[in-house]
């Protein structure tokens, strides 16, 4: 970030520093003065900043305190149960996706010289019609809103008989969603490596699938931990989507202390505050690993290679969700 | 019919006994059978014999079915579903509540997620092809709340010139109901999935009205009295009743009893008391339980 | 099966209306990223931290919170986002111009919300140029904004176009939520009327609902493959 700064523009000097002062003076007083205008006044207008709407929140003398934490508590436990669910779930079922598309792809590319001609064009013609049909899903479950898949795993599931706690709709409806889209940062991943990787394990005599579990797959996790970490974030704020299909997490909590105390901006200021602060750190955290592995690269003496664009991408799929 | 349930039990093997005697305070008299048992596979006898019902329910429906700081859901229907499941010789703690939203109530029901549900349901014949009602326990009506100084908006009809805005709750009665009186449904009909967000519509003046059944609206101006009131009398009828599956009638049958006898040894009255009737709204006499 | 057929025109109604939803989030998005992307690496530390705290905020938040904050949080500020109202504009969209706040509100919600994400894929294409570029445009003497406006940014784009593109894939997967915020008839909310209220079998509503998103989000997967591949090859 401070690198990024002083490549665009010089380091100031004296004239451009004092610039540099009085803009920043007068940015400060303009975000202030906007923020007391038009978010404190109102506010303050209307009494939301009165003790009988925060107190529950926020004093621990108040009869209610102990009880409301309590139930965040719960939520936030919930919350984070249903995201730890469900982003084990989805590495699992993601590795298995990418694994799978690779190990497709190349099966379908084969051609089964050495078996019987029919034999061989059936199975070019399987293999073909797998890695279509696991390529569709991807694109379909991909290409789906969250909210809708959970919406539609909470309903239809039961339609066919199998009916759950709310937690398991919630933690499939994600692991559909995620787990395709880490299969998807996996895959690239494992595509973005030099080719000389997969060549040199294929001469040592490794099997396609020695090669995808022992060379490239470890590889692939290395690069791409930091886009996985922030799809974890992605992860944590999707299972707020619990509110849809009942599931007790820290928002559907929230939602029922406002149904008691009557005090929505308040409670949900909390929640935001609670979020932020979670995922803030495990934000950093993907930072501070990001920045170890590049660490690591250098000491270890080999050029850094520079992270395919899917890497890139698939940070911006953190968006995936709300 | 009480009669014929009672003999069929007396009849039935007593192998529950051992387990049913757990069942706690249960020998007050009134389905007959002393120490609950039941009939061989009934829903009564399972429910009995595993000790443990799930009941749905609403958990943000002030005076009927809301979730409280304890983390307990508390009101009249959560009253009236407590009445049922002392009747089937199961303590009050073995309840497992589940939250049942307004547009889920006949699927977890057909599903089984839940044994019963006490939900402001209302009986209709819709909802009859797919499951089955015992009750009413109350008969309550859709009503229009507006704010306090609100003079233009007297009943559904006003809204009928297409200028004044209306909230409701996806996949309700009351939202398909206000259908017919509103104009143009995609500028003056709002969606939300709580009443509670309705609620904060219409004193933000987002909305003009919040329409549903009367007492869940007495519940909100019971609770802020200076900000809302009712518009009009109550323009429909909405019977609540408890859901069931709807083969099972035997299980209808003995809630329709236990309903009967609620009504009859003022239990139902001090539910209605203790709850719903602390915001303001009458309860009139018992309706009289529909078997069909 | 039926459903499908008798009901085309309110699939189609609730399709129109989150392309409108998202065709507009997405053009405010843009723009508000793009300021931030500006704050972010410019020269006045309390814009950069305004832009950085902007972004730490939005980006941290579940969409929901920030679309509660828009359709309650406003309202209590005394607002009813009435500046969305631009003449000529909403009588195309006419959801914008009707006293119906919710879908204004969720438009707001939307827009800030993925601003964030598109000032930090507009900030990764920055990233990609090399450093040597605007070392050179400096040492030419270029000020920040001629460096950014002719030498910095006329590249970025390139690289920035793949992640912007899953940016507004994603949005369009998150209007979704806007359903459960007031917005009567987009296709989330069509899904859920259709099933509840309505009373239709599950699945044909289910299917019909899901090519609704699919039509709008997999070509754009399918374009930005595409581009990505492009690149890749050219570099």
């Amino acid at each position: 970030m401070s690198q990024q700064s002083s490549v665009l523009y010089d380091i100031p000097g004296p004239r451009q520093r004092r610039v540099t002062l009085i803009s920043s003076l007068v940015a400060v007083v303009v975000v202030l003065a906007g923020a007391y205008l038009f978010i404190y006044r109102p506010l303050a207008d209307k009494g939301q900043f009165s003790m009988e709407l925060w107190g529950p929140l926020v004093d621990p003398s108040n009869e209610n305190f102990p009880l409301v934490w309590d139930r965040i508590g719960l939520g936030l436990k919930n919350t984070l149960v249903a995201a730890a669910l469900a982003i084990v779930s989805s590495l699992v079922v993601g590795t298995l996706l990418a694994v799978l598309r690779i190990q497709l792809k190349s099966l379908a590319r084969r051609r089964f010289t050495g078996t019987a001609a029919p034999l061989a064009y059936l199975l070019r013609g399987l293999s073909w019609v797998l890695a279509v049909v696991t390529r569709v899903c991807v694109e379909v479950f991909r290409g789906l809103p969250v909210v809708i898949t959970i919406f539609f795993v909470a309903r239809g599931f039961p339609e066919f008989g199998a009916s759950f706690d709310n937690l398991w709709y919630l933690v499939i409806g994600l692991t559909v969603y995620n787990s395709v889209v880490i299969a998807e940062i996996l895959r690239s991943g494992m595509e973005g490596l030099p080719g000389g990787q997969a060549e040199a394990a294929a001469a040592i005599g490794l099997s396609p699938f020695q090669t995808t579990g022992l060379i490239l797959l470890p590889q692939a996790f290395r690069i791409m931990l930091p886009a996985l970490i922030s799809q974890l974030v992605v992860v944590l704020k999707d299972t707020s989507l619990g509110f849809i299909i009942s599931y007790e997490e820290t928002l559907n909590i929230g939602k029922q202390i406002i149904g008691v105390l009557g005090n929505p901006i308040q409670v949900y200021v909390v929640i935001a505050v609670l979020f932020i602060a979670i995922n803030y750190s495990l934000s950093k955290l993907a930072q501070y690993v990001q920045h170890r592995l590049s660490q690591g690269r250098k000491s270890a003496g080999t050029t850094t290679p520079t992270p395919p664009p899917a890497a890139l991408t698939a940070q911006a799929e953190g968006a995936g969700g709300p | 019919m009480r009669y014929k349930r009672v003999a069929a039990v007396a009849a039935a093997a007593t192998l529950t006994l051992g387990l049913s005697a757990c069942g706690g305070d249960s020998d007050d008299a009134g389905t007959g059978a002393g120490n609950k048992d039941f009939a061989a596979g009934s829903t009564m006898e399972r429910l009995n014999t595993a000790q443990k019902i799930k009941v749905g329910t609403k958990f943000d429906q002030p005076g009927f079915g809301q979730k409280g700081l304890s983390g307990k859901p508390e009101g009249f229907d959560v009253e009236i579903a407590k009445l049922i499941v002392k009747e089937l010789g199961i303590p009050e703690d073995k309840i497992e509540y589940v939250e049942t939203p307004s547009k889920v109530r006949e699927d977890v029901i057909v599903n089984g997620t839940v044994d019963l549900v006490a939900a402001t349901y209302t009986i209709n014949d819709k909802r009859k092809e797919r499951i089955a009602f015992a009750g009413p326990y109350y008969e309550a009506g859709q009503n229009i709340m507006v704010r306090k100084d609100e003079a233009a908006i007297t009943g559904p009809d006003s809204f009928s010139d297409g200028t004044k805005k209306v909230c409701s709750v996806t996949g309700s009665t009351p939202a398909e109901e206000i259908k017919k009186y509103v104009k143009d449904v995609a500028t003056q009909l709002v969606l939300f999935d709580t009443y509670d967000k309705c609620r904060d519509a219409l004193k933000g003046k987002q909305v003009d009205a919040v329409t549903t059944d009367n007492v869940i609206l007495l519940g909100y101006i019971a609770k802020d009295e200076a900000s809302f009131k009712m518009a009009g009398d109550n323009f429909t009828k909405e019977p609540y009743g408890i859901g069931v599956k709807k083969e099972d009638t035997d299980f209808r049958d003995f809630i329709n009893d236990t309903l009967d006898k609620a009504f009859e040894d003022g239990s139902w009255k001090k539910a209605w008391d203790e709850t719903a009737g602390k915001f303001g709204a009458t309860l009139g006499d018992p309706p009289a339980v529909n078997r069909y | 099966m039926n459903v499908l057929i008798d009901k085309f025109d309110v699939f189609a109604g609730g399709f129109w209306l989150t392309l409108q939803i998202c065709f507009l989030a997405a053009i405010g998005a843009l723009i508000l990223g793009a300021v931030v992307a500006v704050l972010r690496i410019s020269p006045v530390p309390p814009l950069r931290a305004v832009g950085t705290t902007y972004v730490n905020i939005f980006r941290n938040l579940p969409l929901t919170v920030v679309l509660f904050f828009a359709a309650f949080g406003l309202p209590a500020l005394g607002s009813n986002a009435d500046f969305l109202r631009i003449p000529g504009l909403e009588s195309i969209f006419s959801r914008l111009g009707t006293d119906l706040p919710y879908f204004r509100f969720g438009l707001i919600a939307l827009v800030l919300y993925t601003a964030a994400f598109v000032c930090e894929a507009l900030r990764s294409g920055v990233n990609a140029v090399p450093a040597g570029q605007a070392e050179a445009a400096r040492s030419l003497g270029l000020t920040f904004g001629q460096n950014l406006r002719h030498v910095v940014l006329p590249q970025s784009w390139k690289a920035s176009v793949v992640p912007l593109g899953s940016v507004i894939i994603a949005m369009i997967k998150n209007s979704a939520l806007v359903g459960f915020f007031g917005v009567v008839g987009d296709l989330s909310q069509t899904a859920d009327q259709l099933t509840s209220a309505g009373g239709y079998p599950f699945i044909p509503v289910a299917i019909g609902i899901s090519v609704g998103y699919l039509i709008m989000t997999v070509p754009l997967g399918a374009l930005l493959d595409r581009i990505e591949k492009r690149q890749a090859v050219a570099r």
